[in-house]
Protein backbone atom coordinates (compact mmCIF):
# COMPACT_ATOMS: atom_id res chain seq x y z
CA UNK A 1 0.00 0.00 0.00
CA UNK A 2 2.80 2.74 0.84
CA UNK A 3 4.87 1.98 -1.83
CA UNK A 4 1.67 2.15 -4.62
CA UNK A 5 0.26 5.06 -3.08
CA UNK A 6 3.03 6.72 -1.57
CA UNK A 7 4.25 8.20 -4.95
CA UNK A 8 0.91 9.74 -5.90
CA UNK A 9 0.61 11.78 -2.48
CA UNK A 10 3.88 13.36 -3.25
CA UNK A 11 2.65 14.04 -6.74
CA UNK A 12 -0.86 15.44 -5.11
CA UNK A 13 1.82 17.64 -2.88
CA UNK A 14 4.00 18.98 -5.42
CA UNK A 15 1.11 19.77 -8.06
CA UNK A 16 -0.89 21.56 -5.28
CA UNK A 17 2.05 23.62 -4.18
CA UNK A 18 2.61 24.30 -7.44
CA UNK A 19 -0.78 25.83 -8.22
CA UNK A 20 -1.04 27.69 -5.06
CA UNK A 21 2.32 28.99 -5.86
CA UNK A 22 0.89 30.04 -8.89
CA UNK A 23 -1.89 31.94 -7.42
CA UNK A 24 0.14 33.94 -4.98
CA UNK A 25 3.02 34.76 -7.31
CA UNK A 26 0.53 36.34 -9.75
CA UNK A 27 -1.20 37.97 -7.04
CA UNK A 28 1.89 39.97 -6.04
CA UNK A 29 3.34 40.79 -8.90
CA UNK A 30 0.37 41.83 -11.13
CA UNK A 31 -0.46 45.46 -10.86
CA UNK A 32 -3.97 46.11 -8.98
CA UNK A 33 -6.07 48.80 -10.19
CA UNK A 34 -9.49 47.93 -10.44
CA UNK A 35 -12.06 50.63 -11.18
CA UNK A 36 -15.97 49.74 -10.95
CA UNK A 37 -16.82 49.10 -14.66
CA UNK A 38 -13.30 47.22 -14.82
CA UNK A 39 -14.64 44.88 -11.84
CA UNK A 40 -18.38 44.86 -13.58
CA UNK A 41 -19.12 41.24 -15.15
CA UNK A 42 -18.21 41.62 -18.70
CA UNK A 43 -21.28 41.92 -21.16
CA UNK A 44 -19.99 43.62 -24.09
CA UNK A 45 -19.71 46.45 -22.41
CA UNK A 46 -23.47 46.70 -22.13
CA UNK A 47 -24.34 47.48 -18.19
CA UNK A 48 -25.12 43.87 -17.43
CA UNK A 49 -28.85 43.78 -16.09
CA UNK A 50 -30.17 41.59 -13.18
CA UNK A 51 -28.12 38.94 -11.28
CA UNK A 52 -26.54 35.92 -13.87
CA UNK A 53 -27.80 33.44 -11.75
CA UNK A 54 -31.30 32.81 -13.10
CA UNK A 55 -33.47 30.21 -14.12
CA UNK A 56 -32.02 27.49 -16.48
CA UNK A 57 -33.63 24.56 -18.56
CA UNK A 58 -34.39 21.36 -16.72
CA UNK A 59 -33.10 19.23 -19.10
CA UNK A 60 -29.44 19.78 -17.88
CA UNK A 61 -31.02 17.92 -14.65
CA UNK A 62 -32.14 15.45 -16.59
CA UNK A 63 -28.90 14.92 -18.10
CA UNK A 64 -27.03 14.93 -15.00
CA UNK A 65 -29.75 12.44 -14.03
CA UNK A 66 -29.33 9.84 -16.98
CA UNK A 67 -25.08 9.91 -16.14
CA UNK A 68 -25.86 8.70 -12.48
CA UNK A 69 -27.36 6.21 -13.52
CA UNK A 70 -25.27 4.93 -16.33
CA UNK A 71 -21.83 5.82 -14.47
CA UNK A 72 -23.08 3.43 -11.65
CA UNK A 73 -24.07 0.79 -14.45
CA UNK A 74 -20.28 1.54 -15.33
CA UNK A 75 -18.93 0.73 -11.81
CA UNK A 76 -20.62 -2.40 -11.99
CA UNK A 77 -18.97 -2.77 -15.41
CA UNK A 78 -15.81 -2.93 -14.66
CA UNK A 79 -14.82 -5.33 -11.86
CA UNK A 80 -17.36 -7.76 -14.17
CA UNK A 81 -14.87 -7.00 -16.92
CA UNK A 82 -11.91 -7.42 -15.07
CA UNK A 83 -12.83 -11.40 -14.05
CA UNK A 84 -14.93 -11.82 -17.48
CA UNK A 85 -12.59 -14.59 -18.21
CA UNK A 86 -13.52 -16.71 -15.36
CA UNK A 87 -16.92 -16.03 -15.72
CA UNK A 88 -17.66 -16.92 -19.48
CA UNK A 89 -21.04 -17.95 -20.46
CA UNK A 90 -22.39 -17.37 -16.85
CA UNK A 91 -20.98 -13.71 -16.70
CA UNK A 92 -22.13 -13.01 -20.44
CA UNK A 93 -26.28 -14.23 -19.36
CA UNK A 94 -25.99 -12.13 -16.36
CA UNK A 95 -24.87 -8.71 -17.35
CA UNK A 96 -26.75 -9.01 -20.96
CA UNK A 97 -29.90 -8.68 -18.28
CA UNK A 98 -28.55 -6.37 -16.28
CA UNK A 99 -27.94 -4.23 -19.32
CA UNK A 100 -31.17 -5.26 -21.11
CA UNK A 101 -32.75 -3.56 -17.67
CA UNK A 102 -31.03 -0.66 -18.02
CA UNK A 103 -32.00 -0.71 -21.90
CA UNK A 104 -35.44 -0.52 -21.72
CA UNK A 105 -34.91 2.51 -19.21
CA UNK A 106 -33.08 3.85 -21.72
CA UNK A 107 -35.62 3.24 -24.49
CA UNK A 108 -38.25 4.85 -22.38
CA UNK A 109 -36.27 8.28 -22.30
CA UNK A 110 -35.64 8.32 -25.66
CA UNK A 111 -39.43 8.09 -26.64
CA UNK A 112 -40.06 10.50 -23.67
CA UNK A 113 -37.65 12.39 -25.67
CA UNK A 114 -35.76 13.44 -22.69
CA UNK A 115 -33.22 14.34 -25.18
CA UNK A 116 -34.21 16.20 -27.93
CA UNK A 117 -32.89 19.65 -27.57
CA UNK A 118 -34.60 22.40 -29.76
CA UNK B 1 20.89 4.04 3.76
CA UNK B 2 17.67 3.01 4.87
CA UNK B 3 15.73 1.52 2.36
CA UNK B 4 12.61 3.16 3.08
CA UNK B 5 14.57 7.10 3.65
CA UNK B 6 16.23 5.49 0.03
CA UNK B 7 12.87 5.06 -1.90
CA UNK B 8 11.19 8.58 -0.30
CA UNK B 9 13.82 10.17 -1.89
CA UNK B 10 13.58 8.37 -5.19
CA UNK B 11 10.39 8.96 -5.20
CA UNK B 12 10.32 12.86 -4.35
CA UNK B 13 13.22 13.73 -7.11
CA UNK B 14 11.24 11.39 -9.40
CA UNK B 15 7.96 13.17 -8.97
CA UNK B 16 9.65 16.15 -9.63
CA UNK B 17 11.82 15.53 -12.39
CA UNK B 18 8.68 14.13 -13.42
CA UNK B 19 6.00 16.94 -12.80
CA UNK B 20 8.74 19.80 -14.71
CA UNK B 21 9.09 17.44 -17.59
CA UNK B 22 5.22 17.54 -18.57
CA UNK B 23 5.11 21.31 -18.10
CA UNK B 24 7.28 21.78 -20.29
CA UNK B 25 5.83 19.05 -22.75
CA UNK B 26 2.58 21.19 -21.95
CA UNK B 27 4.14 24.77 -22.48
CA UNK B 28 5.83 23.36 -26.16
CA UNK B 29 2.66 21.84 -27.11
CA UNK B 30 0.62 25.64 -26.91
CA UNK B 31 4.09 26.31 -28.85
CA UNK B 32 3.63 23.43 -31.47
CA UNK B 33 -0.47 24.11 -31.86
CA UNK B 34 0.30 27.89 -32.73
CA UNK B 35 2.56 27.00 -34.97
CA UNK B 36 1.05 24.43 -36.87
CA UNK B 37 -2.67 26.19 -37.09
CA UNK B 38 -0.36 29.02 -38.33
CA UNK B 39 1.08 27.10 -41.45
CA UNK B 40 -2.57 25.43 -41.73
CA UNK B 41 -3.75 28.72 -42.39
CA UNK B 42 -1.14 29.85 -44.52
CA UNK B 43 0.40 31.82 -41.33
CA UNK B 44 3.75 31.56 -39.96
CA UNK B 45 2.57 31.32 -36.02
CA UNK B 46 5.20 32.68 -33.44
CA UNK B 47 8.30 33.45 -34.81
CA UNK B 48 9.60 36.89 -33.53
CA UNK B 49 10.44 35.70 -29.60
CA UNK B 50 13.42 33.44 -30.10
CA UNK B 51 14.53 31.21 -32.85
CA UNK B 52 11.17 29.72 -34.90
CA UNK B 53 9.17 31.83 -31.80
CA UNK B 54 10.85 29.12 -29.59
CA UNK B 55 10.61 30.88 -26.55
CA UNK B 56 7.46 31.99 -26.72
CA UNK B 57 5.78 29.80 -24.58
CA UNK B 58 8.58 31.23 -21.34
CA UNK B 59 7.24 34.78 -22.68
CA UNK B 60 3.69 33.55 -22.28
CA UNK B 61 4.03 32.76 -18.98
CA UNK B 62 6.27 35.72 -17.76
CA UNK B 63 3.13 38.11 -19.37
CA UNK B 64 0.39 35.96 -17.17
CA UNK B 65 2.56 36.47 -13.77
CA UNK B 66 2.29 40.17 -14.42
CA UNK B 67 -0.96 40.49 -15.85
CA UNK B 68 -3.94 42.27 -13.24
CA UNK B 69 -5.47 39.43 -10.92
CA UNK B 70 -8.93 41.03 -11.67
CA UNK B 71 -12.09 39.55 -9.38
CA UNK B 72 -15.33 40.91 -10.08
CA UNK B 73 -17.39 42.54 -7.80
CA UNK B 74 -19.99 40.40 -7.83
CA UNK B 75 -18.51 37.08 -8.00
CA UNK B 76 -17.96 34.51 -4.85
CA UNK B 77 -14.45 35.23 -4.15
CA UNK B 78 -13.81 31.83 -2.67
CA UNK B 79 -15.35 30.00 -5.02
CA UNK B 80 -14.39 32.26 -7.67
CA UNK B 81 -10.27 31.76 -6.76
CA UNK B 82 -10.61 28.02 -5.47
CA UNK B 83 -12.12 27.06 -9.05
CA UNK B 84 -8.93 27.03 -11.14
CA UNK B 85 -6.92 25.04 -8.72
CA UNK B 86 -9.30 22.45 -8.59
CA UNK B 87 -9.44 22.15 -12.18
CA UNK B 88 -5.29 22.23 -12.50
CA UNK B 89 -4.61 19.68 -9.76
CA UNK B 90 -6.95 16.29 -11.38
CA UNK B 91 -5.75 17.35 -14.63
CA UNK B 92 -1.86 17.00 -13.42
CA UNK B 93 -2.22 14.09 -11.61
CA UNK B 94 -3.62 12.11 -13.76
CA UNK B 95 -0.59 10.95 -15.84
CA UNK B 96 0.70 9.27 -12.42
CA UNK B 97 -0.34 5.78 -13.71
CA UNK B 98 1.20 5.89 -17.06
CA UNK B 99 3.82 3.91 -17.60
CA UNK B 100 6.32 5.57 -20.36
CA UNK B 101 9.26 3.11 -20.39
CA UNK B 102 10.78 0.03 -19.22
CA UNK B 103 12.92 0.05 -16.14
CA UNK B 104 15.89 1.92 -16.36
CA UNK B 105 19.39 2.10 -14.41
CA UNK B 106 20.56 5.13 -12.82
CA UNK B 107 23.22 5.53 -10.08
CA UNK B 108 23.30 1.74 -9.39
CA UNK B 109 19.25 2.05 -8.45
CA UNK B 110 17.18 0.70 -10.69
CA UNK B 111 13.89 3.04 -11.19
CA UNK B 112 10.76 2.06 -12.92
CA UNK B 113 9.62 4.90 -15.86
CA UNK B 114 5.82 5.53 -13.96
CA UNK B 115 5.17 7.40 -11.05
CA UNK B 116 3.24 4.18 -9.23
CA UNK B 117 1.45 1.20 -10.81
CA UNK B 118 -1.46 0.47 -8.63
CA UNK B 119 -3.69 -2.17 -9.57
CA UNK B 120 -6.65 0.06 -9.85
CA UNK B 121 -4.61 2.28 -12.64
CA UNK B 122 -7.79 2.57 -14.79
CA UNK B 123 -10.30 3.23 -12.35
CA UNK B 124 -8.02 5.39 -10.96
CA UNK B 125 -7.52 7.38 -14.12
CA UNK B 126 -10.92 7.70 -14.61
CA UNK B 127 -11.84 8.95 -11.14
CA UNK B 128 -9.25 11.67 -11.60
CA UNK B 129 -10.35 12.56 -15.01
CA UNK B 130 -13.81 13.36 -13.51
CA UNK B 131 -13.38 15.58 -11.23
CA UNK B 132 -12.16 18.06 -13.66
CA UNK B 133 -15.70 19.20 -14.22
CA UNK B 134 -15.92 20.48 -10.80
CA UNK B 135 -13.47 23.08 -11.59
CA UNK B 136 -15.23 24.39 -14.59
CA UNK B 137 -19.03 24.63 -12.47
CA UNK B 138 -17.26 26.10 -10.33
CA UNK B 139 -15.72 28.83 -12.20
CA UNK B 140 -19.21 29.55 -14.05
CA UNK B 141 -20.94 29.57 -11.09
CA UNK B 142 -18.58 31.70 -9.28
CA UNK B 143 -18.32 34.21 -12.05
CA UNK B 144 -21.69 35.52 -11.56
CA UNK B 145 -21.05 36.32 -15.29
CA UNK B 146 -24.22 35.14 -17.74
CA UNK B 147 -21.60 34.01 -20.53
CA UNK B 148 -19.61 32.29 -17.70
CA UNK B 149 -22.78 30.54 -16.15
CA UNK B 150 -23.74 29.35 -19.45
CA UNK B 151 -20.56 27.84 -20.49
CA UNK B 152 -20.27 26.21 -17.07
CA UNK B 153 -23.77 24.54 -17.70
CA UNK B 154 -23.28 23.44 -21.01
CA UNK B 155 -19.24 22.11 -20.39
CA UNK B 156 -20.93 20.25 -17.81
CA UNK B 157 -23.53 18.52 -19.29
CA UNK B 158 -20.83 17.41 -22.12
CA UNK B 159 -18.67 15.99 -20.03
CA UNK B 160 -20.86 14.18 -18.00
CA UNK B 161 -22.78 12.77 -21.34
CA UNK B 162 -19.44 12.02 -23.08
CA UNK B 163 -17.72 10.54 -19.74
CA UNK B 164 -20.53 7.55 -19.83
CA UNK B 165 -19.06 6.50 -23.51
CA UNK B 166 -15.70 7.58 -22.17
CA UNK B 167 -15.56 5.20 -19.90
CA UNK B 168 -17.77 2.07 -21.38
CA UNK B 169 -15.26 2.43 -24.57
CA UNK B 170 -12.41 0.63 -22.71
CA UNK B 171 -14.22 -2.10 -20.66
CA UNK B 172 -13.86 -3.75 -23.99
CA UNK B 173 -9.75 -3.58 -23.10
CA UNK B 174 -10.40 -5.05 -19.65
CA UNK B 175 -12.38 -8.00 -20.74
CA UNK B 176 -9.07 -8.93 -23.23
CA UNK B 177 -6.74 -8.08 -20.58
CA UNK B 178 -8.05 -9.29 -17.17
CA UNK B 179 -6.00 -6.30 -15.60
CA UNK B 180 -6.65 -2.36 -14.41
CA UNK B 181 -3.08 -2.22 -14.39
CA UNK B 182 -1.80 -0.31 -17.38
CA UNK B 183 1.61 -1.80 -16.94
CA UNK B 184 -0.05 -5.39 -17.19
CA UNK B 185 -2.21 -3.76 -20.63
CA UNK B 186 1.28 -2.10 -22.23
CA UNK B 187 3.38 -5.52 -21.24
CA UNK B 188 0.21 -7.50 -23.32
CA UNK B 189 0.59 -5.82 -26.23
CA UNK B 190 4.50 -7.01 -26.75
CA UNK B 191 3.87 -7.18 -30.91
CA UNK B 192 2.32 -5.29 -33.48
CA UNK B 193 -0.18 -7.51 -34.43
CA UNK B 194 -1.07 -7.72 -30.59
CA UNK B 195 -1.76 -3.78 -30.05
CA UNK B 196 -5.33 -3.52 -29.10
CA UNK B 197 -6.07 -1.13 -31.78
CA UNK B 198 -6.87 -4.02 -33.76
CA UNK B 199 -8.58 -5.99 -31.38
CA UNK B 200 -11.02 -3.17 -30.63
CA UNK B 201 -10.80 -0.80 -33.57
CA UNK B 202 -14.55 0.29 -32.24
CA UNK B 203 -13.51 1.10 -29.04
CA UNK B 204 -10.43 3.27 -30.41
CA UNK B 205 -13.24 5.15 -32.05
CA UNK B 206 -15.32 5.98 -29.60
CA UNK B 207 -12.48 6.69 -27.04
CA UNK B 208 -10.70 9.47 -29.50
CA UNK B 209 -13.92 10.76 -30.08
CA UNK B 210 -15.05 10.93 -26.46
CA UNK B 211 -11.59 11.94 -25.15
CA UNK B 212 -12.02 15.12 -27.50
CA UNK B 213 -15.15 15.80 -26.07
CA UNK B 214 -13.97 15.32 -22.78
CA UNK B 215 -11.24 18.01 -23.07
CA UNK B 216 -13.67 20.29 -24.60
CA UNK B 217 -11.78 20.58 -27.74
CA UNK B 218 -12.68 21.32 -31.26
CA UNK B 219 -15.14 20.52 -33.00
CA UNK B 220 -16.33 19.85 -29.30
CA UNK B 221 -15.53 23.44 -27.80
CA UNK B 222 -18.99 24.43 -27.30
CA UNK B 223 -17.84 25.41 -23.68
CA UNK B 224 -16.09 28.17 -25.08
CA UNK B 225 -17.72 29.13 -28.53
CA UNK B 226 -15.71 32.43 -28.69
CA UNK B 227 -18.55 33.61 -31.45
CA UNK B 228 -21.45 32.73 -28.64
CA UNK B 229 -20.06 32.91 -25.05
CA UNK B 230 -17.09 35.13 -25.43
CA UNK B 231 -14.98 32.36 -23.87
CA UNK B 232 -17.59 30.47 -21.98
CA UNK B 233 -16.63 29.35 -18.20
CA UNK B 234 -13.26 31.50 -18.19
CA UNK B 235 -14.44 34.68 -19.48
CA UNK B 236 -14.00 36.69 -16.10
CA UNK B 237 -10.49 35.11 -15.56
CA UNK B 238 -7.65 36.82 -16.29
CA UNK B 239 -4.00 36.80 -15.51
CA UNK B 240 -2.61 33.46 -13.77
CA UNK B 241 -5.96 32.10 -12.91
CA UNK B 242 -6.79 31.77 -16.56
CA UNK B 243 -3.10 30.32 -17.37
CA UNK B 244 -4.16 27.95 -14.98
CA UNK B 245 -7.26 26.68 -16.98
CA UNK B 246 -5.22 26.75 -20.28
CA UNK B 247 -2.58 24.59 -18.57
CA UNK B 248 -5.46 22.18 -17.45
CA UNK B 249 -6.74 21.98 -20.89
CA UNK B 250 -3.56 21.47 -22.42
CA UNK B 251 -2.65 18.40 -19.90
CA UNK B 252 -5.80 16.83 -20.27
CA UNK B 253 -4.98 16.71 -24.34
CA UNK B 254 -1.80 15.18 -22.99
CA UNK B 255 -3.30 12.28 -20.36
CA UNK B 256 -6.00 11.57 -23.21
CA UNK B 257 -3.22 11.19 -26.00
CA UNK B 258 -0.84 9.04 -23.71
CA UNK B 259 -3.75 6.85 -22.62
CA UNK B 260 -4.36 6.24 -26.02
CA UNK B 261 -1.17 5.58 -26.85
CA UNK B 262 -1.03 3.12 -23.34
CA UNK B 263 -4.18 1.06 -24.64
CA UNK B 264 -4.35 1.28 -27.96
CA UNK B 265 -0.57 1.25 -29.72
CA UNK B 266 1.38 -0.71 -26.99
CA UNK B 267 3.00 2.60 -25.08
CA UNK B 268 6.42 2.06 -24.90
CA UNK B 269 6.77 -0.64 -26.93
CA UNK B 270 8.87 -0.86 -30.40
CA UNK B 271 11.69 -2.06 -32.14
CA UNK B 272 15.05 -0.25 -31.89
CA UNK B 273 14.33 3.21 -30.95
CA UNK B 274 14.37 3.46 -26.51
CA UNK B 275 10.98 3.19 -25.13
CA UNK B 276 11.05 6.66 -23.77
CA UNK B 277 11.38 7.45 -27.62
CA UNK B 278 8.99 5.70 -28.71
CA UNK B 279 5.87 6.55 -26.40
CA UNK B 280 6.86 10.56 -26.77
CA UNK B 281 6.44 9.22 -31.15
CA UNK B 282 3.40 7.55 -30.73
CA UNK B 283 1.91 10.11 -27.87
CA UNK B 284 2.52 13.18 -30.57
CA UNK B 285 0.93 11.45 -32.95
CA UNK B 286 -2.41 11.95 -31.02
CA UNK B 287 -1.35 15.62 -30.07
CA UNK B 288 -1.23 16.23 -33.83
CA UNK B 289 -4.30 14.77 -34.28
CA UNK B 290 -5.84 17.21 -31.81
CA UNK B 291 -4.50 20.45 -33.44
CA UNK B 292 -5.01 19.40 -37.21
CA UNK B 293 -9.20 18.38 -35.92
CA UNK B 294 -8.95 22.00 -34.64
CA UNK B 295 -7.98 23.47 -37.94
CA UNK B 296 -10.06 21.60 -40.18
CA UNK B 297 -14.03 20.60 -38.74
CA UNK B 298 -16.52 23.22 -37.95
CA UNK B 299 -18.39 23.07 -34.72
CA UNK B 300 -21.02 20.51 -33.71
CA UNK B 301 -24.57 21.98 -32.78
CA UNK B 302 -25.24 21.78 -29.40
CA UNK B 303 -28.80 19.64 -30.24
CA UNK B 304 -26.07 17.12 -32.42
CA UNK B 305 -23.61 17.02 -29.81
CA UNK B 306 -26.12 15.75 -26.96
CA UNK B 307 -27.34 13.77 -29.56
CA UNK B 308 -24.65 12.34 -30.83
CA UNK B 309 -23.10 10.93 -27.46
CA UNK B 310 -26.18 9.53 -25.83
CA UNK B 311 -27.71 8.20 -29.16
CA UNK B 312 -25.02 6.99 -31.33
CA UNK B 313 -21.47 6.52 -29.13
CA UNK B 314 -23.39 5.37 -26.07
CA UNK B 315 -25.22 2.08 -28.11
CA UNK B 316 -21.96 1.72 -29.82
CA UNK B 317 -19.96 1.56 -27.07
CA UNK B 318 -22.46 -1.08 -25.56
CA UNK B 319 -22.57 -2.86 -28.49
CA UNK B 320 -18.72 -3.27 -28.46
CA UNK B 321 -18.78 -4.51 -25.40
CA UNK B 322 -21.70 -7.58 -26.41
CA UNK B 323 -19.25 -8.08 -29.60
CA UNK B 324 -16.08 -8.73 -27.33
CA UNK B 325 -18.15 -10.81 -24.77
CA UNK B 326 -19.76 -13.14 -27.27
CA UNK B 327 -16.43 -13.27 -29.36
CA UNK B 328 -14.32 -14.64 -26.26
CA UNK B 329 -17.05 -17.35 -25.58
CA UNK B 330 -16.74 -18.57 -28.89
Amino acid sequence: MFEQYFPIFVLVTVVTIMALGMLVLSHLLGRKKGTKRKLMPYECGIEPEEDARQRFPVKFYLVALMFIVFDIEVVFLYPWAVIYKQLALFGLIEMGIFILILMVGYVYILKKGALKWE
Amino acid sequence: MNPTFLFILITVIKVVVIVHIFMFILSYLTWAERKLLGHIQARLGPKNVGPFGLLQPIADGIKLLFKEDIIPAQANKILFVIAPVLSFIPALIVFAVIPFGDKVTLFGQEIDLIISDINVGLLYIFAITALGVYGIAIAGWASNSKYSLLGGLRSMAQMISYEVSYTLSIVGILMLAGSLSLVDIVKMQDSFWHMFIFKQPLAFLIYLICGIAETNRAPFDLPEAETELVAGFHTEYSSMKFGMFSIAEYANVVNVSAIATTLFLGGWQGPYLPPVVWFLLKMSAFLFLFIWLRATLPRFRYDQLMKFGWQVLLPLALLNILITAVIMII
